[in-house]
């Protein structure tokens, strides 16, 4: 997905060597590789590796046997099951079965097991990744804080001891002072997780947060730590090699989050003192050479809005999705910064260089888009996407995806369809384009979070930088306003309907215009919009033309008449001219569902089924019935018909 | 004659081609005749009618005011006409959750698609007690799956939907039409049956309610299917539209066919049954087997006839596509102002054929022989056809160039579009010598037994047996249109008053106006003389409408055998 000539740019850093650091003990170079992950990362790796020449061989699992990274190479290995991305042993077996002499591992899955980095290794495989030893030392977090606060890095305060008497928590977290936070030691992604805001809901939140540690994790060692109330996510992108160098990247500011999960990650970070930069950069690289690092990691902070304090979080031992924004702001390609440092290379720029770099190259942003539904609390969706359409991809736009038009999102897996980085001179003009190249986004067939990101866009705060990791909730109502849909979109709406049929069938001989001095008589279209208390909308037509309609749009709200509308039908696309404006809309259809593209916003409508449906087809009432709100697994049964049961009684796991 | 003699005027003019430029050869070369190469833009030239209809003259404006004002008022009427019944029995209707006719129509019909009304005017004015908008029953040709159908659907908010004279005339036109054109028929059936005050005029005779049963039996016979969707009442004699059709559809608890309804059974035998019980959807699809669908409400129904539609197998001719063909050079909309209200007046029938035909192409024949009868070959719609026109009164010659003209179209199997304008053959001791009467005979003879389809536009007068050599209503056309302007007689109102003068009978004062009242073109598709009055701006669509009917699906051109031409 990325463009020929910014290929060759990467291609040109990747040739051009920097003999800065020099090294005592040869290289090995990697020339053969197995990408260990599935997705848009798969794709990823794969680009780079062989844009440097290295072989590829992919692995895949049945639901993804038809996924585009299995079929980037022909040197694909399937595993079976849909949860074998994480059977490392198996994993290791293949690569060595196909003589891959090194492993990519990518982000997720196995990327973070200190114990699968370390069968690599005893199986002579070259991980491109930390030292195993590295990954343990973060992986655990009571330990990771101990080494940071031995190596100057400042942390959160807070209590990371064995004993977990829950009446000494409390007395530790009274000690931190409210509002804390608990937190299970091997918890991440929000799980096992709670805010406590007084001493009184303490032992409450604290047996929850273990439940949840229990059952998501099998572990319920839980910390506290003071809970900061306008935090910022600030990271940085840090990168070691075995020569004993470690550089920071620049940072990246990932507070626009949903559900404790990242969203929006821009670089450089806003409004942020250059003084504080700095120290940022050079805690992160303390803290990657207190653990003895090597390659890709980032240094996670949490950033304090009003003290201006950073605290040391955690440091994610693998190359991460937001890892773009980092090569857009340096233009290097981190992929092959990670194949150079497994092979024993130096690091290929030095500090000062990177930091001159970035003052040069203005700012980016990347939006995560999603399968879910933002208008339901975020819950993930899954399905086919029946149609893609992406950006225009440039020098300043790049689009890494793991998905074409066609491709089913499975709900085994995580719901990300594709990243979308947007490079621009400064951060307003970035944001811009963003919102620009969001708007010729257009994915149907499942939920996403493209409208969203294209309200967060607009949002004043967010466009003048006060970002916090709070900053969807705090600004719920403006986020979540409900769009008024135009009248114009239901006449839009019809006319694409009619225009389909046409298109199948298209009218031959005098068919399509008037005949007589009678009028032809009007037809009927009824659409519901997605809102809950939607009412139907009535557009009725008269086509008096072969191309000519005359339309009025009627609600209980909206009563508009369109007269002689002249509208060339064609397939997908819709160009009408109204009596006041042309407009151009995309219509496709799913069924019922109806996905309109329109100046630069999507809308959902649904046709109404007929008043003769439910009778004629015998549907049952779902009025009293319990539907699924996502993809699940029915465990068990915990009632049997004919039992009585009483409100609040579980009936099904 | 005068007005021979004027449209001949007008006819010089029409052919007068724009000077061609000829380019002088660049050397002098002994002339000699070559295969000179001309391209197809060159050879088409020739076909290309002029026009010197000037949209600014006095002649054309005056036209266009008096064709505007019966343009605007047969609209006035046809907008009436297609609300149907009085409002009460509307909101009545709607008030049942039933859907009023002409929505049905639309719903039956494929999207995108024209539906060809006929006979809008029908029972226009007819009766003295009573209005009956579109004679109580709107019948005409749709498209539904692709398949070109008759429709035929009653009205039941226009008298319940009971079956005056009139009605039972355009029911039994419409499966006329359909048993020609080899149309599929689907009747909408919401009707209380025969209207019992007229019964003498509805029940008795052969073409009368009991001709539709016969009708639809025949058609069956043929090939051609026969639907019914019983969306009201189907009493005694109605029961048999959907018993006698090939697949029946009924509404759930608004539909009803028995042969006597609950009071005269019990009446007759006593027994007091429900209508539901005695002939309702539920009892006919699950126990009699009366009907074969049972639908809950019009619009399945409708769903449902469409669906059995697309279950006839019918096949699909394919019709040129629009890309293949011209619109005409020349804008139809000016026929409003090249039509005259005054029909002593000469029509240039090249300018009206000019606004008819693909590119204003048309390859005439035999134009300098008998030039008051134009004839030729051109294209509606992609549609190859053979025009016959009246430029004038006919003559011995243009009756001969007339029967010439139809042979070939009959032996070429080319459908034949008869533009009417026509006062009478000659007259006159000349004519006569000349042998007029069997040279018009042989136009008679060939028109009659042309078996090509056969098209009419009455475009102005239609008088006397001129009306038969240009394909009258005797004459089975497919489908017979009029222009608001034009008039049909015996002869003309004038004409008419002098003759009785002459004969010495004492003339009533009122009878020219009644007979220029019953000349026109109202008056006539009030009475179903013809298939409806059309703006003359869409007679090129008409006409490809009713081509289409004519030569799709099964249809195939028959064969014709001539009776003997009097030489």
């Amino acid at each position: 997905m990325i463009p020929a000539s910014r290929s060759r740019a990467i291609a040109r850093t990747l040739l051009t060597n920097h003999p800065r650091h020099l090294s005592t003990s040869p290289s090995t170079p990697i020339t053969s590789v197995l990408i260990a992950n599935r997705g848009e990362i798969a794709l990823r790796v794969g680009r780079t590796a062989s844009a440097l020449g290295v072989k590829c061989t992919t692995i895949y699992t049945d639901p993804d046997a038809l996924s585009q990274h299995a079929l980037s190479s022909p040197l694909a290995v399937n595993l079976g099951a849909a949860n074998a991305y994480l059977d490392g042993e198996r994993i290791i077996k293949v690569a060595k079965e196909r003589g891959c002499e090194a492993l990519h591992p990518g982000y997720g899955f196995l990327s973070e097991n200190s114990a699968f980095a370390r069968r690599c290794v005893e199986e002579g495989l070259v991980f491109i990744g930390p030292p195993w030893k590295a990954i343990e030392a973060m992986g655990n977090k009571s330990r990771s804080k101990d080494i940071m606060i031995k190596a100057g890095v400042p942390c959160i305060p807070g209590y990371h001891g064995a004993d977990q008497e829950p009446q000494l928590l409390l007395e530790e977290a009274k000690k931190i002072g409210f509002p804390v936070m608990v937190k299970a030691v091997k918890g991440g992604g929000g799980k096992g997780m709670r805010i406590v805001l007084t001493k009184d809901e303490f032992l409450d939140k604290l047996e929850s947060a273990k439940s949840e540690g229990r059952n998501s994790f099998g572990d319920d060692v839980m910390l506290v730590e003071k809970y900061i109330g306008t935090p910022r996510h600030i990271e940085v992108q840090v990168f070691a090699d075995k020569h004993g160098n470690a550089v920071a990247l620049g940072e990246r500011d990932c507070s626009l989050q949903r559900r404790h999960q990242k969203i929006l990650e821009e670089a450089p970070a806003p409004n942020l003192a250059e003084d504080i930069r700095q120290d940022l950069w050079e805690k992160a690289r303390a803290a990657a050479l207190a653990v003895g690092y090597e390659g890709a990691g980032t240094v996670e902070f949490i950033f304090d809005n009003d003290t201006n304090e950073f605290f040391f979080m955690e440091m994610n031992t693998r190359l991460q999705v937001e890892h773009p924004v980092t090569e857009a702001i340096t233009g290097e390609d981190l992929v092959s910064w990670q194949f150079k440092v497994a092979a024993g290379e130096p690091l290929p720029l030095d500090q000062a260089t990177i930091a001159q770099r970035i003052s040069k190259r203005g700012w980016a942003i990347e939006a995560r888009i999603y399968a879910e539904n933002p208008s339901q609390n975020f819950m993930p969706d899954s399905g086919k996407l029946i149609h893609l359409r992406e950006p225009k991809i440039d020098e300043s736009v790049r689009i890494d995806a793991g998905f074409i038009e066609g491709d089913t999102v499975s709900s085994n897996y995580d719901g990300m369809i594709a990243k979308l980085i947007v490079n621009g001179p400064t951060r307003e003009v970035t944001i811009r384009k963003l919102h620009a190249a969001l708007q010729d986004y257009e994915v149907v067939g499942l939920s996403t979070n493209i409208e969203f990101l294209k309200k967060i866009c607009k949002s004043p705060g967010f466009i003048k930088g006060d970002v916090e990791t709070g900053y969807i909730q705090k600004h719920h109502d403006e986020l979540f306003a409900s769009e008024i849909i135009q009248p114009e979109t239901f006449a839009q709406a019809a006319l694409g309907l009619l225009s389909k049929e046409l298109s199948a069938a298209p009218p031959v001989g005098a068919h399509g215009t008037a005949i007589g001095f009678s009028s032809q008589g009007q037809r009927q279209f009824t659409f519901l919009t997605s809102d809950k208390d939607a009412v139907p909308v009535i557009v009725s037509m008269n086509q008096s033309g072969r191309k000519i309609f005359d339309i009025s749009v009627k609600s209980p709200t909206l009563d508009t008449t369109y007269p002689s509308v002249i509208c060339e039908p064609s397939s997908s696309s819709i160009s009408t001219f109204f009596p006041h404006t042309r407009i151009e809309s995309i219509l496709i259809t799913d069924g019922d569902k109806l996905t309109i593209f329109q100046q630069g916003k999507q809308i959902q409508l649904m046709l109404a089924t007929p008043s003769w449906y439910e009778k004629a087809l015998g549907l049952k009432d779902v009025a009293n019935s319990v539907l699924a709100p996502m993809p699940c697994k029915l465990l068990r049964n915990e009632v049997r018909e004919g039992d009585e049961v009483e409100k609040d009684q579980a009936l099904v796991v | 004659m005068s007005s021979f003699w004027v449209s001949r005027k007008a006819l010089k003019l029409s052919i007068c081609l724009a000077k061609p430029r000829t380019i002088a050869p660049l050397r002098t070369t002994p002339s000699r005749g070559i295969a000179t190469y001309c391209p197809p833009n060159q050879a088409n030239a020739i076909s290309v009618l002029p026009t010197i209809v000037d949209p600014t003259s006095e002649e054309y404006e005056e036209n266009a005011r008096q064709m505007g004002e019966v343009m605007v008022k047969l609209e006035e009427l046809t907008k009436k006409i297609q609300l149907g019944g009085p409002p009460k029995a509307r909101e009545k209707h709607i008030a049942r959750k039933k859907m009023l006719p002409r929505d049905r129509v639309i719903a039956l019909i494929d999207p995108g698609t024209s539906f060809l009304e006929l006979s809008a005017l029908a029972g226009h004015e007819l009766y003295p007690e009573a209005e009956v908008p579109a004679g109580g029953i709107i019948t005409g040709v749709g498209v539904i799956e692709g398949v070109t159908c008759m429709i035929v659907a009653n009205d039941s908010t226009v008298k319940g939907g009971t079956y005056y004279p009139i009605t039972v005339k355009k029911h039994l036109r419409a499966q006329a039409i359909a048993q020609e054109n080899n149309l599929p028929c689907i009747y909408l059936v919401d009707s209380g049956g025969a209207n019992l005050p007229h019964q003498a005029d509805v029940f008795p005779d052969r073409e009368h309610f009991g001709r539709i049963f016969f009708n639809q039996a025949r058609m069956s016979s043929m090939g051609i299917p026969q639907i019914a969707v019983v969306m009201g009442p189907c009493t005694a004699g109605g029961a048999y539209v959907p018993a006698m059709s090939d697949e029946s559809i009924i509404v759930d608890g608004q539909g009803h066919i028995f042969l006597a309804g609950p009071p005269l059974v019990k009446a007759a035998t006593g027994e007091v049954v429900s209508a539901e019980d005695l002939g309702g959807g539920e009892m006919h699809t699950s126990v009699s087997g009366v009907t074969d669908y049972l639908a809950v409400n019009d619009a399945h129904a409708l769903v449902l006839a469409r669906r059995s539609i697309s279950n006839l197998n019918w096949p699909k001719k394919e019709f040129p596509a629009p890309k293949t063909y011209e619109e005409p050079l020349h804008d139809p909309e000016e026929l409003v102002g090249i039509a005259s209200t005054n029909l002593r007046r000469p029509l240039p029938i090249h300018e009206i054929i000019a606004r008819i035909v693909d590119g204003s192409v048309f390859s005439e024949f035999k134009r300098d022989y008998g030039s008051t009868l134009v004839t030729g070959f051109a294209h509606i719609y992609g549609q190859k056809v053979g025009i016959i026109a009246n430029n004038g009164i006919l003559f011995s010659t243009s009756s001969l160039k007339g029967a010439h003209f139809i042979e070939l179209c009959c032996q070429r199997k080319m459908p034949l579009i008869f533009l009417q304008n026509i006062s009478g053959f000659m007259v006159g001791a000349d004519a006569e010598r000349e042998g007029i009467a069997k040279n018009g005979a042989k136009l008679v003879t060939a028109v009659a037994c042309a078996n090509v389809p056969k098209f009419t536009v009455v475009v102005g007068a239609s008088n006397g047996a001129g009306n038969y050599g240009m394909c009258g209503r005797a004459y089975n056309p497919r489908f017979l249109w009029m222009w608001p302007n034009a008039k049909i007689g015996v002869m003309g109102s004038e004409q008419l008053t002098a003759v009785m003068e002459t004969v010495g009978k004492a003339v009533d004062p009122e009878l020219k106006a009644r007979v220029e009242r019953e000349s026109e073109a109202v008056f006539s598709s009030a009475r179903l003389w013809d298939d409806g009055v059309i703006p003359p701006s869409h007679t090129r669509r008409v006409l490809g409408l009713s081509l289409m009917a004519a030569m799709g699906g099964k249809n195939e051109t028959a064969d014709t055998k001539f009776g003997v031409f009097r030489m």
